[in-house]
């Protein structure tokens, strides 16, 4: 193996400056203050969860995970997801409070990148576990809560695509009954965003023109709630029709809560192969070329750890909010510079404490210290030299 | 004004046949762009810009967001396996991936060398056939590797097996049909879906798709 240069780090690990991290700061602050202020409770778990339970049964795929293994022998997984351990506490610790719990969190989660190294194989959550309540106003206070929490970081221009899987899924098994293959085919195609492909597949179907016309139909259901009424006439099945009228009814409590100007539908959204089971949303900015956040309704995660609970929630992925923002997030000022010598150390120290007294973010920097003061004073806001020797940044 | 809506064309072979297609659906973006080395055109009367790059780096483009929209082969987007939305096959510049050799040549035993331009639909191919084999990065003359004992076979692009023919080659088995893809980043596909659209519609009609 080639020796490591001393600056390298591990594929898709970053460093985080002082810059970003408080841009980082400020926009986590925003984003944890909107979700507290829903009555939401933040908790965090550990780093490294068994393979066995979290890693199985966490969305991101295997080949993503960072595996490790521990003194006995069993394979760790560093966390891909925060959605998993919740639902692991939930279905243990926190399984006799009173349901529905609201849960939030924010933390790194970790994701091995194969193909790029400049995808981050590391970046920050933060998001919402709504556990306990299957009904749509559940799905809407989430959905909700997300376009408030974004607006609060000062994000004014984003786009929250909702989809049903539950709407896709019996659309599908309704045309192509007892063909499984067939099914898992075309929300492969749908997952992968190759419309090509699902055309071209639904062509070679041997089935009824009329059951093709309605799986090509499935692509035009994108756009405001007006696709519903299409939507509808499409499903004809219960499991069909009782997906449009969460839909519907989640649109309705959008409106109530006076956030409907900042969703749209898009029936053929797949956000992930088989993880959410009904209503699922997706976000975007578009300065961003990445989604930016997502979410959904995943009721078979809680019964996996042996609680009958169905949950739903979104994770916000903070890097790219920050992204998002491209600088419009304010940044703190810089701090105060107190200039010392070996006479006016202990007066530079009294002056300090009362500056900081004031809130003031104070350095107390000995003059000897420092080559270039010029260049150095230029990174405070303010200096106060205590030394009499004119070090006041100009030359 | 809105901001301009980004779209990434591949040079070369395909720009002319490309151009034409997105001329005739109102989109007339094609002037100048051969003659000039200028690699982004404005287009301000239409509100586009166009980015000329290389067939094999549009999808980068789009997938990244540099671009919103782009036209690339299915070869590369079967290769390179981008996240972006493949909506429409725009059936210009057809040709197909196949299996070729010297004729009467059977495949080694042992791990087979590949040689190809494509290691991941190469691997992906023969893993279907359950078949172990060893892959040779080639960038180019991919003819070359079996007339020279460095490979068993080649996959490679057909267009009209011309070339396989002067060098003695045989076809053995065909792999995938490649046409062009107009492709869409998914995050200029839901926020600005009020220009994409449309433009999906046009193009689609120029194919005979109806969406």
């Amino acid at each position: 193996m080639a020796k490591k240069l001393m600056f390298e780090k591990p594929l898709g690990m970053r460093d985080t400056l002082p810059f970003f991290y408080n841009k980082k700061e400020n926009v986590r602050t925003r984003l944890t203050n909107a979700i507290e202020s829903f009555g939401y409770q933040f908790m965090d778990t550990p780093l490294l969860e068994y393979h066995e339970t979290v890693g199985k049964v966490s969305a991101t795929l295997d080949q993503q995970l960072f595996k490790l293994l521990d003194q006995q022998g069993h394979t760790l997984v560093l966390r891909p997801d925060m959605t998993a351990p919740i639902a692991r506490v939930a279905a243990s610790q926190l399984k006799e409070d009173a349901f529905p719990l609201r849960l939030a969190y924010d933390g790194s989660v970790f994701r091995a990148q194969q193909s790029e190294a400049g995808k981050p194989a590391q970046f920050e959550q933060v998001g919402t576990e709504l556990i306990g309540d299957h009904s749509s106003y559940g799905d809407a206070e989430v959905i909700a809560l997300l376009i408030e929490s974004l607006k609060q970081t000062g994000l004014e221009e984003f786009v929250i695509t909702v989809g049903h899987i539950g709407f896709v899924r019996s659309l599908f098994e309704e045309v192509l009954p007892q063909n499984n293959e067939a099914v898992e085919t075309l929300l492969e195609y749908l997952y992968r965003k190759n419309y090509v492909g699902y055309k071209s597949y639904v062509a070679s179907l041997s089935i009824s023109e009329e059951a093709k016309n309605s799986l090509t139909a499935l692509l035009r259901l994108r756009g405001s709630d007006a696709v519903f009424e299409e939507a509808r006439a499409l499903a004809k099945c219960q499991a069909g029709l009782k997906a449009m009228n969460e839909l519907k009814q989640l649109h309705r409590t959008l409106e109530q809560y006076g956030v409907a100007s900042y969703v749209q539908f898009d029936l053929n959204l797949i956000s992930h192969m088989d993880y959410y089971t009904g209503i699922l949303f997706e976000g975007y900015a578009p300065n961003v070329g990445a989604l930016l956040c997502n979410g959904g309704r995943y009721d078979a995660l809680l019964p996996s750890f042996e609680l009958n609970a169905s949950a739903t929630g979104f994770a916000v992925h903070v890097e790219r909010l920050v992204e998002a923002l491209n600088g419009s997030t304010e940044i703190r000022k810089s701090a105060v510079c107190v200039i010392v010598d070996d006479q006016t150390f202990s007066e530079g120290v009294d002056k300090a404490n009362l500056l900081r007294s004031e809130n003031k973010r104070v350095v107390i920097q000995h003059a000897d210290q420092v080559a270039n003061l010029t260049a150095f004073l230029k990174k405070y806001e303010e200096v106060i030299d205590m030394t009499g020797k004119g070090a006041t940044g100009d030359e | 004004m809105s901001k301009p809506l980004t779209i990434a064309m591949p040079k070369g072979r395909i720009f002319e046949e490309a151009a034409e297609l997105m001329r005739n659906a109102g989109y007339d973006i094609g002037s100048g762009a051969e003659e000039s080395r200028r690699l982004i055109l404005e287009f301000p009367e239409q509100n586009i810009n166009v980015m000329m790059a290389k067939p094999m780096d549009v999808v980068t483009y789009v997938e990244y967001g540099a671009a919103d929209i782009g036209i690339a082969g299915k070869d590369v987007l079967l290769e390179q396996d981008r996240d972006v939305y493949e909506v429409l096959d725009l059936k210009i510049s057809p040709c197909y991936i196949a299996v070729a050799g010297l004729p009467d040549q059977p495949l080694s035993r042992i791990a087979p060398k590949i040689a190809t331009k494509y290691p991941k639909v190469a691997s992906d191919y023969y893993r279907e056939q359950g078949e172990q084999i060893e892959i040779i990065p080639l960038n180019g003359s991919i003819e070359l590797a079996p007339l020279i004992g460095l490979s068993d076979r080649i996959v490679d692009i057909v267009s009209s097996g011309r070339t396989l023919k002067e060098n003695g080659l045989v076809e053995y088995e065909k792999i995938t049909d490649i046409t062009s893809r107009l492709i869409v980043n998914p995050v200029s596909y839901r926020t600005k879906s009020d220009r994409i659209d449309p433009l999906i519609e046009k193009m689609g009609e120029q194919v005979g798709v109806s969406s």
